[in-house]
């Protein structure tokens, strides 16, 4: 009669086995959509609660997008009630600014500091624009999965990243002209 | 094909998501087109460089044990009462609707008054609280979390003390609905006993002094104060729930 509300131990050792080993990728990417270690541990935690929550209504596919989705979702209302602001974004830039003063990747590895450039560099992009660049660049997801995680149409990935790699290559432009 | 229409384009070519047909295109028109081949390198030179360059934040490890504990901990503490003798509750409370049922369905017959139907229903909702598993809509022992919480809920604000320290600890609160009304539940515990109290405002004027009745081996004390009606039921004993009483009306 009554309904035992205890969750089976081989629940939680499934959930271990198939979503912690994810926890690299999403603090990854709570870090980079957060910019700071604080914020971003808080997320991933609050992340894999919510996980833990909906694990009944996990298909068994892709773990690690299903959790990234989670993540990303986590991320984004807390920038609603936290951060509005980084949620507009203006799209006025132009995609062929770059061409007047070209990027030189020569240039860039020069640097001594070329890291500290290019996580400054990536880290004065808008949200939306570090979302897709970590989820490719340092995830190596395809746009699909991108697709999925990000809620949005494959064909608006490859447009968005074209659009951040372009601001991406005007930051790091102005970045290494000026520690010259 | 123009310099404009491979501009995004590009992109899933440098990335491997085009079509084979597409990255034909693709190719053909970087052989044939400097300014686009020049652009090509930099984004190829700009991926390596994010891809080796840009730092892979691992979780940090205290982060992971974290995480690991409280989900072992949310995976335990899902059971609200955990050491409730479930089989004889179970029992004692099929029992008890059976009987309020009974009683409720004629209540001419029994020549209830108004305070004996609340009493009723106050033994059932306490019941009912425990049999579903909801006993708190806000689970916190900390009153200034549950007080606010009935703002906007209820068109009055009940009383929220925390008795802990007397032995009593606030367990949350609840909507509930008694006498015609929308009214705060608030639930307490002893032990293995929980207590809900009720309170709304009093409908009369009538001051009632504290009164204790039972019903199917529940307690309740029925009281009213500064304007408002309580009622204590618990199947803690009569002195320990007098002394639950006797708390809140200090």
């Amino acid at each position: 009669m009554w309904k035992e509300r205890d969750v089976p131990e081989q629940t939680v050792a499934r959930f271990e086995q198939v979503v912690l080993p994810h926890m690299d990728a999403a603090y990854n990417l709570a870090r980079w959509l957060t910019r700071n270690d604080h914020d971003a541990e808080d997320l991933v935690q609050e992340s894999y609660l919510r996980a833990f929550k909906f694990f009944g209504s996990f298909q068994g596919a892709n773990a690690r997008g299903w959790l990234l989705t989670i993540v990303r979702n986590t991320c984004y209302t807390w920038f609603r009630e936290n951060r509005p602001q980084e949620l507009t974004t203006s799209f006025d830039e132009n995609i062929h600014s770059t061409e007047a003063d070209p990027f030189d990747p020569e240039k860039l590895l020069l640097q001594s500091e070329s890291g500290q450039l290019l996580k400054q560099a990536m880290e004065e992009l808008p949200l939306e624009f570090r979302e897709v660049l970590t989820l490719r660049e340092l995830e190596g997801l395809s746009y699909k999965e991108i697709a999925v995680i990000a809620g949005i149409p494959p064909g608006t990935v490859m447009s968005r990243l074209a659009r951040a790699r372009s601001r991406l290559k005007q930051g790091l432009t102005k970045l290494v002209n000026k520690e010259r | 094909m123009t310099c404009t229409d491979i501009q995004t384009a590009i992109h899933g070519y440098l990335d491997g998501e085009l079509d084979p047909l597409r990255n034909l295109e693709i190719e053909q028109h970087l052989q044939h087109c400097a300014v686009c081949s020049q652009t090509y390198k930099a984004d190829q030179a700009l991926q390596t460089a994010v891809k080796t360059g840009a730092q892979y934040y691992s979780a940090p490890a205290d982060l992971r044990k974290r995480i690991q504990s409280s989900i072992r901990q949310v995976a335990k503490s899902e059971p609200i009462f955990p050491a409730m003798p479930w089989r004889w509750l179970a029992v004692a409370a099929s029992v008890a609707v059976v009987v309020i049922l009974a009683w409720a369905l004629s209540p001419r017959l029994h020549g209830l008054d108004t305070e004996q139907l609340v009493a009723q229903e106050v033994v059932s909702s306490h019941v009912r609280s425990l049999m579903v598993d909801h006993v708190a809509d806000v689970m916190s022992s900390d009153q200034h979390t549950v007080k606010p919480w009935f703002t906007g809920k209820l068109d009055f604000s009940p009383p929220v003390k925390n008795l802990a320290k007397e032995g009593f600890p606030l367990v949350g609160g609840r909507l509930d609905y008694l006498d015609n009304r929308a009214v705060a539940a608030l639930v307490y515990q002893r032990q293995n006993h929980f207590i809900n109290l009720f309170i709304w405002p009093s409908s009369r004027d009538t001051h009632v002094n504290t009164k204790a009745l039972a019903r199917q081996g529940y307690h309740l004390f029925h009281w009213t104060q500064s304007g408002m009606t309580y009622w204590a039921v618990s199947d803690l004993n009569t002195t320990g729930l007098q002394e639950f009483v006797q708390l809140v009306q200090q």
